[in-house]
Parts: structure tokens; C-alpha cells; sequence
């Protein structure tokens, strides 16, 4: 009998051990460890163009993770990117002309969404829309405009013309790759 | 018949109906691997003696023992135990019927991870609820009665041979069975250990009412116990009687099996190919030779 | 004249052998309500099959979670991507090692002890006593170490995933000079509950249930001999890490 107690005893600590080392794991060494999932509310934004952008990718605000997305769509009227933004409710101070732009972490990385504070005085409630959006940077067209732009020598005009069209949709990217 | 009997309330109905015999084959044919084994045999094993089964080895001895068990189905025939057809009931069915016979296993088989005590206790635990105090008290006493009370701490693997298989029969009439089956419970006992199993078996059957079939070689040994024995070879009962009627009767088969010749209707040699062809003679130069 | 004989019932008896394990299957689930009832037999199980795992799942999870410290911080450092080293490793280990490593030294700790018990308790006629006992071998005997293999693996699995992760950081960080908060933070930004760590889970409780039915079904029907209980031992190993693998491609598919 008390054999069998015994069993039972270290049978018991062995599945406490077990599920001890899954919920440290879950918490400790996953993003609920960054971000709780707790009070939050929602804001949309609309893209040309999300790239890699995944459900659950992170939301940073000078490089703070703030929040998630929710969920992405298609708008059919518009043919745009919609995208869901779950935000902490701890970070409700956010100015309503704040823009949202989709960057890459890191040369390879997965992608986020940025957000680049404004100076308006009221803030974001919940269900507003970004006014200003930039999209997602495309690696393949930086590596089409640098093939063109970096070999001169090799095509003359016409070869010039139709890349540049293809890239030239939104406005920024030129600009960022010159910063880069 | 009552489920949850731990008593043997039901000794005295058992005895009213003793003229009738608690298991009846009928035409039993087994074919295990292309082997027939049995080739219709019928047995009736009476109420509340020890009936002992003895053939030469490999004439399906045990074979018989899990038929009437319903460990294995025949292919044709009838077997009932209690009035009940065995190749007919379902598993539930079985299980409820196997609640009612003992089994002696001829390796005793005994659970290794559990202690005597708690090998003996198993069948009562599995099936009953029972009070802690009543089982400890049930399984003493069946351990008294086979006189290991004192070992009941002891785990299998420390236990003799003689040893183990009392505590196999302690085991195998906890539940106060009708029936109990030994298959082999004589082989690789000292003299001392055989006796005490043999005085067992006999004393067991004879205070409980038991009814019991004996599965065995030893015809001196069987013969001081057994008040029936049927004598099975080539898959027929070939012989049937009291040990005394077998010592003395004039068949062929009971002189070869109890008198122990090496020879006779059970050959010595294995059905083979004529000796000479297989060493490499021509089959003509047989006669040539005897000439 | 019998090898030719011998060809094409291989292939046949390969086949009748997968088919038999399926159907066993069948029959532990049929007898898993049974097997409620002997719910202590199953905790037992538990403890033999899972807690007494335990030191060698530790001292594996230790010393792989060690190596791939090391390793990938040598190959990380040439990109000059040691900061990932945390991520690569958790997500190595969450993915792929964890549940794998874990069900193969389950499977070579546990699953062989389960053979080489049930194979003796048959060639000792254990089984056919319970049987005839009225206790169904099948409720009593496989069901729980069949259960008790499904809730030990992903335990063990997750031990093995934090040993590992913390041999990591003990190379990475203690030794190699990383730096403590960007090990975390990596991780922690990158590795998802979902997709990660509960996938994981799923995939060593399936690899669990895979190991220990292999081991029951190799002990319940092994020749009840020593050669042959020798034989199901080994085959236990074989099959459960074939198919473990094999199972690890088709679920990584579905899963990812």
C-alpha cells in the first residue's frame, strides 16, 4: 500500500514538473512574454502592398513592441490591404495623425508594423483609421532598380523605362534606398 | 449464476444436480496449423470429482484446457460448462463465466510486479469492492490453506517452484470457483513439493466441493488423486476409467502410456521416409541386402 | 528452395504486420473506457514509462541544447548574427529536436521496457492468467502503458525543450559572452505560443502515442520466447524511430 502510494506521489511531481516546464516555456520564452494579451484596442490600416506581413506580427513604436495584428484582408472595392491592429490599452495616447509603415527587422527578418508618432493633439479611439500608410518595401524591387541603376553602361533607354514604372507606384521607396 | 457470490453459498444446489456433468464435449475436432489435434472427442467430466486428462505430449492436453476456457475456439463441436455452449458466448459473456473457474497455470504465472499477497488479492480486487480488512482476511485464509500465510510479504521471484504454484492455487480459488483447471502441476516439483500439491488438489476438491480437471503425465502421481482419467492420444479418447480399471485394462495404449514402453502405438520414431532412402541406398538395394 | 518460397510472403507479412498494429490500435481504444477502471495502474505507468525517463531525457535535452549553442554561435558569429542564437535554438528545439530527440530515447527507454515486460508477462502466461481471471490484458496492460506513453511524451518533451534552452544559454551567455537580455529578447520576440511551442506539444504527444503502441503491440504479440522477446525489443527501437521521422515529415507539412 504504501508502495503504491509512493507511485503515485512521484507520478504526480513528474506531470507537475512537466506541465511547470511547458508554461515556462509558453511564457518566458515565447512573445506572451512581451506582450499580454490583455486589454487592447483597434485601429486599421490600408497598404498597397503588406509584403510578408503575418497575422500575430508585432506592432513597435520607437522599436517598443505595442501590440499585434489581428487580421489582414482585402478590401474588394478599393483592391487594398487591409489591416487589423490590435494596440495595449496602456498605450492609448497615441496622436491620431500617426503613420503606419510596414518594415523588415533586421536584412532577412520578419516583417512589422512601425508606427512613427505625429504631433496632433487627439488621439486614436478605438476602430480609427491611419491617414498615412507606407508599404512594404520589396526586396526584389530594390534588386531591379539597383541592376538598372548600377549598370549604366549595359541599357540605353528603353531598358531604363519599364522598371521604373513598376517601382514607381509608391513614392518613398527611391528615398529609402538612398538612405539605406 | 450470482455475481457477486464470495461465499460458496451455492455448494448445496451444485450437489443436487451432481448426476449431471458439469463439463460435456461433444464432438470436438481442433486444427491448429494444418494439425488436427482433436478429431471428435467426447468427455464428461462429473461434478465434484478430479478428472484427470493423460496422453502422450502433444496430443492437445491443454489444448482441451483452453477450449474449455474459451481461450481458444474449436472448429467444430459443442463444449458446455454448466450447461452453457462456450464457443458460442461473447467476450463479456466469457469473462463472466471465467469468474467461475480457477485456472492453475503450468508456470504458475504469477504477476511479477505484485507481491503473494497481492497476486492472490488480485481476482478480488478486480471484480469486487471490498472492505481492505475483508480481502486481507479472504486472502489469508487461502493462503493458510495452502500454508504460505507466512510468505504472503514475499515477492514471486523469491519463491520456489512448489512454492509459486501453491500460490497460484491460492489465487485460482479466491473466488470460490466450481471448477478448477491444473494444467501440469506436477511438472519440475521436488517429491516433497509434488505431494504437497497433490494432497492440495485432493483436499481442496473434496472440502470445497470443487469440481476438477487434472492435466498430467505423471500417472503415479495422478493415480492417488484422480477418480476418473481419460486417456487421449492421436486426437480420440482412447481409454476411460477409474486409475484401477486403466492399470488393468488390455488396449494397447494404456499398456504403452502406463506401463512406459518405449515403444508401441506411440512410435519412437518419427513418421520418416524408409531409413535406407534417406541414407542413400537404392530403394531396390533393400532386398539384395536381406538376401 | 524455401528462400524462394520465403520472397514474396516478406512483403506480405510486412503488410499483414501494419495491418495487424492498426487493428490492435482499434482494440487499446476500444478498451480505453475499460482501462478507467485500473486508473492506478495507468498512474503507475505513468511513473515507470515517464518520471523514470526523466534523468536521461534531462541529460540529453542538457547536452543537445549545449551543442547547438555552440555550433550555431560559431556559424551565427560568421554572419555576425550571434543575437539569434537564442531564437535559432528555441525554435530548433520547440520544432524539431524536442519532440523528436525525446521520442527516440523514449522510445529506446521506454518503449524496450514496455516490450521486454509485456513479452515476458506473455511468455510467463501472465496474460492468459489475467484472462482468465476475467481481467482483459488489453484494459489492464496496454491501454495504460499506451495511455501513460500519450501524457508522459509531451512532459518529457517539454523538460527536454528547457534543459535544452538552458544549455544554450549556459554556452551562449555564460561561456561564450553573449549578451543575457538580447538571448531573451530574440526569443521571446520571435518564438510564438501557437505555431511553436503548442505544435510541439502536439507533435510529441502523437509521437508519444506512436512509441507506445509500437512497444505494446511488439510486446503483446512477440513469440513467447527469449529469442523472440529479444527480437520485439529491437524491433520496437527500428519501427517506432522509422515512423517517428517519418511521422515528423507529414506533421511538419500539415503543421507549419
Amino acid at each position: 500500500m504504501t508502495q503504491r502510494r509512493s507511485y503515485q506521489v512521484g507520478t504526480g511531481l513528474f506531470i507537475l514538473l512537466g506541465f511547470t516546464a511547458l508554461a515556462y516555456l509558453a511564457t518566458q520564452t515565447t512573445s506572451v512574454a512581451n506582450f499580454s494579451q490583455g486589454d487592447s484596442y483597434t485601429l486599421n490600416a490600408r497598404f498597397t502592398n503588406i509584403g510578408q506581413l503575418k497575422l500575430r506580427a508585432p506592432v513597435k513604436l520607437a522599436g517598443v513592441r505595442i501590440g499585434s495584428v489581428e487580421s489582414i484582408a482585402l478590401d474588394p472595392t478599393k483592391l487594398e490591404a487591409q489591416v487589423k491592429i490590435s494596440i495595449d490599452k496602456r498605450y492609448h495616447g497615441l496622436p491620431d495623425d500617426s503613420s503606419a509603415a510596414i518594415f523588415t527587422s533586421g536584412l532577412l527578418g520578419d516583417q512589422y508594423v512601425g508606427i512613427q508618432p505625429g504631433g496632433s493633439p487627439d488621439m486614436f479611439k478605438d476602430g480609427d483609421e491611419f491617414v498615412l500608410t507606407q508599404s512594404s518595401m520589396q526586396l526584389e524591387d530594390l534588386i531591379g532598380k539597383f541592376l538598372v541603376n548600377g549598370s549604366p553602361s549595359q541599357k540605353p533607354a528603353d531598358g531604363d523605362a519599364p522598371p521604373a514604372k513598376d517601382a514607381g507606384k509608391p513614392a518613398a521607396p527611391p528615398s529609402d534606398t538612398n538612405k539605406h | 449464476m450470482e455475481p457477486n457470490r464470495v461465499t460458496d453459498a451455492s455448494a448445496p444446489a451444485r450437489a443436487a444436480q451432481s448426476d449431471a456433468a458439469l463439463v460435456q464435449v461433444r464432438g470436438l475436432r481442433t486444427v491448429l496449423g494444418g494439425k488436427t489435434i482433436f478429431d471428435g472427442i467426447d468427455l464428461d467430466i462429473p461434478r465434484g470429482k478430479i478428472t484427470a486428462i493423460m496422453g502422450p505430449s502433444g496430443t492437445g492436453k491443454t489444448t482441451l484446457l483452453r477450449h474449455i476456457t474459451g481461450q481458444l475456439m474449436p472448429d467444430a463441436g459443442e463444449i458446455r460448462v454448466d450447461g452453457i455452449n462456450v464457443p458460442t458466448l461473447s467476450r463479456n459473456a466469457l469473462f463472466d463465466l471465467r469468474e467461475k473457474i480457477g485456472f492453475l497455470f503450468q508456470n504458475s504465472a504469477l504477476l511479477t510486479d505484485f507481491s503473494v499477497f497481492e497476486n492472490v488479492a488480485f481476482p478480488l480486487r478486480q471484480h469486487l469492492r471490498l472492505p481492505e480488512e475483508i480481502v486481507r482476511n479472504i486472502v489469508l485464509t487461502k493462503l493458510q490453506a495452502v500454508g504460505l500465510r507466512g510468505a504472503a510479504e514475499l515477492m514471486p521471484s523469491e519463491l520456489s517452484g512448489g512454492m509459486a504454484r501453491r500460490v497460484a492455487l491460492a489465487r485460482a480459488m479466491i473466488r470460490d470457483p466450481m471448477l478448477i483447471l491444473y494444467d501440469e502441476p506436477f511438472v519440475g516439483l521436488d517429491p516433497i513439493a509434488l505431494n504437497q500439491v497433490l494432497k492440495l488438489i485432493r483436499t481442496l476438491n473434496d472440502t470445497l466441493g470443487l469440481t476438477s480437471i487434472l492435466v498430467a503425465h505423471e500417472f503415479a502421481a495422478v493415480s492417488r488423486a484422480a477418480d476418473l482419467v481419460y486417456l487421449i492420444a492421436g486426437g480420440k479418447v482412447v481409454a476411460r476409467g477409474t486409475p484401477d480399471e486403466l492399470t488393468r485394462a488390455d488396449s494397447a495404449w494404456t499398456k504403452q502410456f502406463f506401463g512406459g514402453d518405449a515403444d508401441g502405438p506411440v512410435p519412437f520414431q518419427y513418421p520418416a521416409r524408409d531409413y535406407a532412402t534417406d541414407l542413400g541406398f537404392p530403394p531396390r538395394m533393400q532386398p539384395e541386402r536381406a538376401a | 528452395m524455401s528462400a524462394v518460397r520465403k520472397e514474396p510472403s516478406r512483403i506480405a507479412d510486412a503488410l499483414a504486420q501494419i495491418g495487424a498494429c492498426g487493428l490492435f490500435l482499434f482494440q487499446i481504444l476500444g478498451a480505453v473506457p475499460k482501462s478507467l477502471r485500473h486508473i492506478k495502474e495507468t498512474v503507475r505507468q505513468i511513473w515507470f514509462v515517464g518520471a523514470m525517463s526523466l534523468v536521461i531525457i534531462m541529460t540529453c535535452g542538457l547536452f543537445v541544447g549545449m551543442v547547438l549553442g555552440l555550433q550555431l554561435y560559431y556559424v551565427l558569429s560568421i554572419f555576425g548574427g550571434t543575437a539569434a542564437l537564442g531564437t535559432v535554438v528555441s525554435l530548433a528545439l520547440y520544432r524539431e529536436l524536442g519532440p523528436v530527440v525525446t521520442a527516440l530515447l523514449f522510445a529506446g527507454r521506454a518503449g524496450t521496457s514496455i516490450t521486454a515486460e509485456i513479452g515476458l508477462m506473455r511468455a510467463t502466461d501472465q496474460l492468459s492468467a489475467m484472462e482468465m481471471m476475467a481481467v482483459d490484458p488489453l484494459a489492464y496492460v496496454a491501454a495504460p502503458r499506451f495511455l501513460a506513453g500519450i501524457i508522459a511524451m509531451p512532459l518529457l518533451a517539454c523538460v527536454f525543450n528547457a534543459l535544452g534552452i538552458f544549455g544554450a544559454h549556459l554556452v551562449g551567455v555564460t561561456w561564450l559572452g553573449l549578451d543575457n537580455g538580447t538571448f531573451w529578447s530574440n526569443m521571446t520576440s520571435s518564438v510564438d505560443v501557437w505555431k511553436d511551442v503548442v505544435n510541439g506539444v502536439w507533435k510529441s504527444t502523437a509521437f508519444g502515442a506512436v512509441v507506445a503502441l509500437i512497444a505494446v503491440f511488439q510486446g503483446y504479440t512477440t513469440p513467447p520466447t527469449s529469442e523472440g522477446v529479444a527480437y520485439a525489443t529491437t524491433r520496437t527501437v527500428v519501427f517506432s524511430s522509422i515512423v517517428v521521422l517519418a511521422l515528423d515529415f507529414v506533421m511538419t507539412a500539415f503543421l507549419m
